[in-house]
């Protein structure tokens, strides 16, 4: 790994401050994403994987603020930024593709002004060459007689298609780092594989990095270098990939990675992780899992930091899984 | 587009006969014209006689019928009072009220939809509670209570503005308009703004609801995930999804103010139809009221029209003709 990462994600705390009280929807997060690196953030709804992504971008809105922690982009922290720098950053070197491609196209703007103005708003170019590099982008990500699609409106196109052209519109200026926000979920399981394989495809080309938010933990199997989970606003544990899905250290990663059925268990009832997320909104001290742990003593009522058990592996547990 | 032109047409035919049927009956009803036409003291015979000039002896479905011919070449039957033709009697007075209408009209839009922005993209701001505070007085006082606190104030204690009457008029393409002399905007302003009022508070709060409702979609924040300026993520990407409902509102509401200008157009004198419709209704002069209508009717059918076809411009989901896109 090199020194200067790409983007690196320190002590990251985002809150809402609703009337009911605060909600830590980010709660001391960190990772680091080297250039052409490829993350998972893993977690149940809830679980401030999403927040974490906005917050990247500066995209969360009032009552919910970053009160903590610096998002350093390439050697800028993100979190100093006034609302132009933050808009110099946006869609140009860090995209986002969202989760519903049927809700994040803009139903009455056609495809091409959707693009072009993502090209504009960063370039210094005439409207033709800004019409060009749509046109390519959308070759890009395979879709046939692009000169046609960039005429139409999105309500003539699939849910494939749509995200599709939203992942054309996030790699339209090139960015270093793409943040993708359950892109597979709303899909068919066949539009899924494709839409996962050309994006890693895209990414390798190009050297883009990646942060893969995702409840999906089979998609990050295949997907992922690095994996991060998230429990309740905080990360509980990260590590490379393999290593953490294989041997995983924290009680709820491992309640995750028994929970996906897989074809050797067949017949078998699933296994499932007793109890619901708590309310972020009543979540007192101590660890936010303990109330579902089989591990739980005393000790988890104070909150474990941050420990290294293994080189490159992070944990937030007393009980590590030997 | 043809097929929808011509069965939109043939729609609208049908609409304006069964208009004119109503109303031809409804005043039928009302009372006798010849009544107030002729002298009180005039006896039978000559009572019998202005009938009889006035085609008013024959049965009520003679009189329809007459009146359907004459209507289908364009005379609408004269005036019972002013014996003139009935259509260029409201044609003579329809620059005055459209032009009181339309800078209503534009006032409303020009002031509504931006205020409407405002308090929707801020809903719990101060200026945002402000904005909504407004439009409910101006959604609850009465139009003719404004006119006259308008009139109150502007033209009795302060003397800025003439309280009643159109101002002069110069000739644009044959058509008099008074709002490009500044004598004319001064007698325009009061009775325009007075009408303006209910209409502003409406696409005031319209514009808030779409905007409160649109600024949560996805759509904005991927248009704000771009990097684009918050004016063109307001100014096209919310601003043309809420255009829908408020280009509706408008056209609607541009036919009413049109048609029912009448409390404003008495308030200050201005001479338009409105004042006519109401002098029209007390002599019972029956072609100036069911030409009046009938030509409310054919601008509220344009309107609609240009409503559909402007529909199909801001949403591309909506296409005229009921063919739809393959998927």
């Amino acid at each position: 790994m090199s020194a200067a990462p790409l983007l690196e994600v320190d002590g990251l705390r985002m809150h809402f401050f609703t009337k009911a009280g605060v909600v830590k929807a980010v709660d001391d997060v960190s990772f680091r994403v080297d250039r052409g690196q490829i993350l998972g953030l893993v977690g149940e709804s809830g679980s401030g994987k999403s927040m974490t992504g906005y917050s990247i971008l500066g995209l969360v809105d009032p009552p919910g603020r970053i009160v903590e922690g610096r998002i350093v982009f390439d050697g800028t922290d993100l979190t100093r930024l006034d609302p132009a720098g933050w808009r110099a950053i946006r869609g140009n070197r860090i995209a986002m593709i969202f989760q519903d491609p049927m809700m994040t196209l803009n139903p009455v703007l056609r495809i091409d002004t959707q693009i072009v103005e993502a090209v504009l708003a960063h370039a210094d170019v005439s409207r033709e060459s800004a019409l060009a590099r749509a046109r390519e982008a959308l070759v890009r990500v395979g879709i046939a007689s692009p000169d046609e699609r960039l005429r139409a409106y999105p309500h003539q196109f699939s849910g494939g298609m749509r995200q599709r052209v939203a992942i054309a519109i996030a790699l339209v200026n090139g960015p270093d780092l793409i943040i993708a926000d359950e892109p597979t979920t709303a899909l068919d399981v066949t539009i899924q594989g494709q839409i996962l394989f050309e994006m890693q495809k895209l990414c390798r080309e190009s050297g883009t990095a990646l942060v893969w938010i995702t409840h999906d933990l089979s998609v990050i199997a295949g997907l992922a270098d690095e994996v991060c989970v998230m429990y309740a606003g905080r990360l509980v544990e990260s590590g490379p990939v393999a290593d953490v899905l294989e041997r995983p250290l924290h009680p709820y990663s491992r309640g995750l990675i028994d929970s996906v059925p897989s074809r050797n268990e067949r017949g078998r009832p699933l296994h499932q992780i007793p109890g619901m997320t708590p309310s972020l909104l009543s979540l007192g001290p101590g660890c936010p899992f303990r109330e579902r742990c089989d591990s739980a003593n005393g000790a988890c009522r104070e909150s474990p930091a941050i420990t290294e058990p293994q080189p490159g592996r992070r944990l937030r547990c007393y009980h590590p899984a030997a | 587009m043809l097929a929808y032109a011509i069965r939109r047409l043939g729609q609208s035919l049908f609409v304006l006969l069964l208009m004119s049927a109503l109303v031809f009956i409804g005043v039928y009803a009302i009372g006798d014209p010849v009544e107030l036409l002729v002298n009180p003291m005039a006896d039978e015979a000559e009572r019998l006689r202005a009938a009889a000039a006035l085609g008013l002896d024959r049965p009520l479905l003679e009189q329809y019928w007459s009146f359907l011919q004459g209507a289908a070449s364009g005379d609408l039957g004269k005036s019972f009072v002013f014996n003139v033709p009935a259509l260029s009697l409201i044609l003579s007075k329809l620059p005055a009220t459209m032009e009181l209408a339309f800078v209503a009209m534009v006032i409303a839009i020009a002031i509504g939809i931006p205020l409407g922005l405002v308090a929707g993209l801020k809903p719990d701001s101060f200026i945002g509670r402000t904005i909504m505070a407004g439009s409910i007085l101006g959604f609850s006082l009465p139009t003719f209570w404004v006119g006259l606190v308008l009139v109150m104030i502007f033209s009795v204690h302060l003397g800025w503005l003439p309280s009643n009457g159109r101002g002069a008029t110069v000739l644009v393409a044959g058509i008099p308009v008074s709002f490009l002399t500044a004598d004319g905007l001064a007698h325009l302003a009061m009775p325009a703004f007075n009408l303006a009022l209910f209409k502003l508070s409406l696409l005031v709060r319209l514009t808030r609801a779409g905007a409160r409702e649109a600024v949560l979609q996805d759509y904005v924040k991927f248009a704000r995930a771009k990097g684009l300026t918050q004016s063109r993520v307001i100014g096209v990407h919310v601003l043309k999804n809420i255009l829908i409902p408020i280009v509706t509102v408008i056209g609607l509401e541009l036919g009413s103010v049109i048609a029912f200008a009448i409390v404003t157009e008495s308030i200050f004198a201005w001479p338009g139809t409105g004042k006519l419709l109401i002098d029209s209704i007390n002599q019972l002069d029956r072609p100036v009221i069911v030409a009046y209508l009938l030509v409310i009717v054919t601008l509220f059918i344009v309107i609609n029209f240009v409503v559909d076809v402007l529909y199909s411009l801001l949403d591309p989901r909506v296409r005229l003709g009921g063919a739809s896109a393959a998927h």
